[in-house]
């Protein structure tokens, strides 16, 4: 194989935890693939699933994992594509023995499952009592409840479960460009110093990491940006040289668009700073990228590069933050702003002097009428207005009474209410903080799944 | 590009995408064109983001202007009070967001 003209190709499977599975079915089964990567993890997704393996030791992993794994294993295992993903969540083991049970029912060969562990330093940031960013104190002297802390590790993690030829490699809270990377320091050897080259690489895992935004997803806009087929949107798949420079593509006959636009949107999506994006292998520069529309959905990109890795990894702080109830009303026609928000002044009054709920608690918005500008552009003569109260209380108990207001609106409140909801949902408050690197280690467990 | 009028909004110029980290929203800004990239350079200055924001910005804005792409990423502290978990607000990322800035008139 020359390496002029060698190039691996890396596939985007998911973008975030609920995404959608056939785009990953078709890209495994048509996308001649040398790697699937799957991404489900965010702040949230991570805590909320160290609540619920709280509740039960076999869980806490990506509900849809059975059923992506079901949708792309039969395709991945005959193709020789090899799966990585962070889908394991809060128990990659778990999930490395669920994926190893579908392996041995779907996959016509044995197949080699990789968990990753080490992500979770609960313990270790109880002992180091580092400062939590949000608050600027110390972790110790916070009153919640920590229920879960884990680290942002990286390539170095996957690369050694690569090595001992994985076909699937699932791991905790790996950074998501650090997915893409691993396979690419895999494959061509780049040393681990060699900041240019994971800089390179960790663009285009970010320009990957989101899946469909790279394809026209959170892109579209009917009458400035209208995108073909958005229902069967394909997800994007990268040509990767031994160099770093890399070709963006997507299925023939998938919805969607790939131009050098939409991957200029996504390469500044959740980037404060494009000189200095930092991840757990490379601080990379994404200052100089510049993207080459080939035509037909083809975008080559070029130019970025990367400096030192941070000295310390990130860690993600789950802390119980109490219930959040819920409750909505919708009011139409003449004044349904003005009798919304009637009823929501009635409501607050109402948990304040009735419940004995605390003023600044109570949040009211007013949903049709600008609530999602948070107040910067109300339409006070919008025609139909859907009244929003939530309370972020104590307990469950506490919180089910916000909704309960609200629906008592029906026949104490302002005329016309309809269509009452109510709902409330456990808080996990999320902060962060940062750990040096030598209090994380991280392991590889490999599990082999016989036909 | 035809020339920008004098008062046009930057809906007319340019594509916005949102992003969160933490309670910091971050607009990156797509200007359809050379012409249109050196006008909201020129007028879309930190000063008028922050105030079309308000009160929702608790501390100095930061424009990164990359003219290769072009892009123009402005980084807005304390819009999302609290982040999508410390705050109840039904779009809790701010998502939502990008489409305010383009009803700002230019």
């Amino acid at each position: 194989m020359s390496g002029q003209t060698r190039s691996i190709r890396l596939g985007a499977g998911a973008g975030f935890a609920g995404d959608r599975i056939d785009p990953a079915q078709k890209l495994a089964e048509h996308g001649l693939l040398d790697y699937l990567i799957f991404e489900c993890l965010g702040e949230r997704t991570i805590a909320a699933s160290q609540a619920r393996r709280l509740k039960n030791p076999e869980s806490g992993y990506d509900p849809l994992l059975e059923a992506r794994m079901r949708a792309v294993l039969p395709h991945t295992t005959s193709s020789g594509t090899t799966i990585v993903t962070n889908s394991g969540a809060a128990n990659p083991l778990a999930a490395a023995e669920l994926v190893a049970r579908i392996a041995s029912k779907v996959a016509g060969r044995t197949v080699r499952v990789a968990g990753v562990t080490g992500d979770d330093v609960l313990d270790a940031v109880r002992r180091h009592n580092p400062v939590v960013w949000e608050t600027g104190k110390h972790l110790s002297e916070h009153a919640d409840e920590l229920v879960s802390a884990n680290a942002y590790i990286g390539a170095d993690a996957v690369v050694p479960a690569l090595e001992e030829d994985a076909d699937v490699v699932i791991t905790g809270r790996l950074a998501d460009p650090s997915l893409y990377l691993a396979p690419l320091i895999h494959e061509y050897g780049w040393d681990w110093n060699d900041y240019g080259m994971l800089g390179a690489g960790t663009a285009v895992g970010h320009l990957l990491e989101c899946a469909g935004q790279l394809t026209g997803g959170y892109y579209a806009d009917p009458v400035t940006k209208p995108v073909n087929n958005l229902a069967h949107l394909g997800f994007p798949f990268a040509d990767v040289r031994s160099d770093g420079s890399a070709v963006f593509g997507k299925l023939e006959r998938s919805g969607g668009t790939l131009t050098a636009r939409t991957c200029t949107e996504q390469l500044l999506y959740e980037v404060g700073n494009p000189q200095a994006y930092l991840t757990p292998d490379v601080t990379a520069d994404f200052s100089e990228v510049s993207f080459d529309d080939l035509g037909h959905d083809r975008v080559a990109v070029s130019g970025a590069t990367g400096r030192t890795r941070p000295q310390d990894l990130k860690v993600t702080l789950g802390f119980r933050g109490g219930w959040l109830g819920e409750g909505q009303m919708s009011y139409a026609g003449p004044r349904a702003f003005d009798r919304a928000q009637l009823a929501g002044e009635v409501v607050a009054e109402r948990l304040k002097d009735v419940h004995g709920f605390p003023e600044d608690c109570i949040s009211v918005e007013f949903i049709g009428a600008g609530a999602a500008f948070r107040g910067l552009d109300t339409n006070p003569s919008a025609h139909e207005v859907r009244l929003r109260v939530t309370a972020r209380v104590a307990t469950e108990d506490a919180a089910d009474i916000v909704g309960w207001e609200v629906e008592s609106l029906y026949t104490n409140g302002p005329a016309g209410g309809g269509g009452a909801r109510r709902s409330r949902s456990e808080v996990l408050a999320i902060r962060s903080c940062l750990i040096p690197r030598h209090l994380v280690s991280t392991e590889v467990h490999i599990l082999e799944a016989r036909k | 590009m035809t020339e920008p009028v004098r008062c046009t909004s930057v809906d007319d110029l340019a594509d916005v995408r949102t992003g969160d980290k933490g309670d910091t929203l971050i607009l990156s800004v797509f200007p359809r064109d050379a012409a249109a990239h050196d006008y909201l350079v020129k007028n879309l200055t930190v000063e008028r983001v922050s105030s079309h924001f308000g009160q929702l910005v608790t501390g100095l804005v930061r424009r990164t202007d990359l003219p290769n792409l072009p892009g123009i990423v402005y980084e807005l502290p304390g819009v999302l009070g609290g982040g999508v978990t410390g705050s109840p607000t039904l779009d809790g990322h701010g998502k939502t967001l990008s489409y305010h800035l383009l009803s700002l008139q230019i």
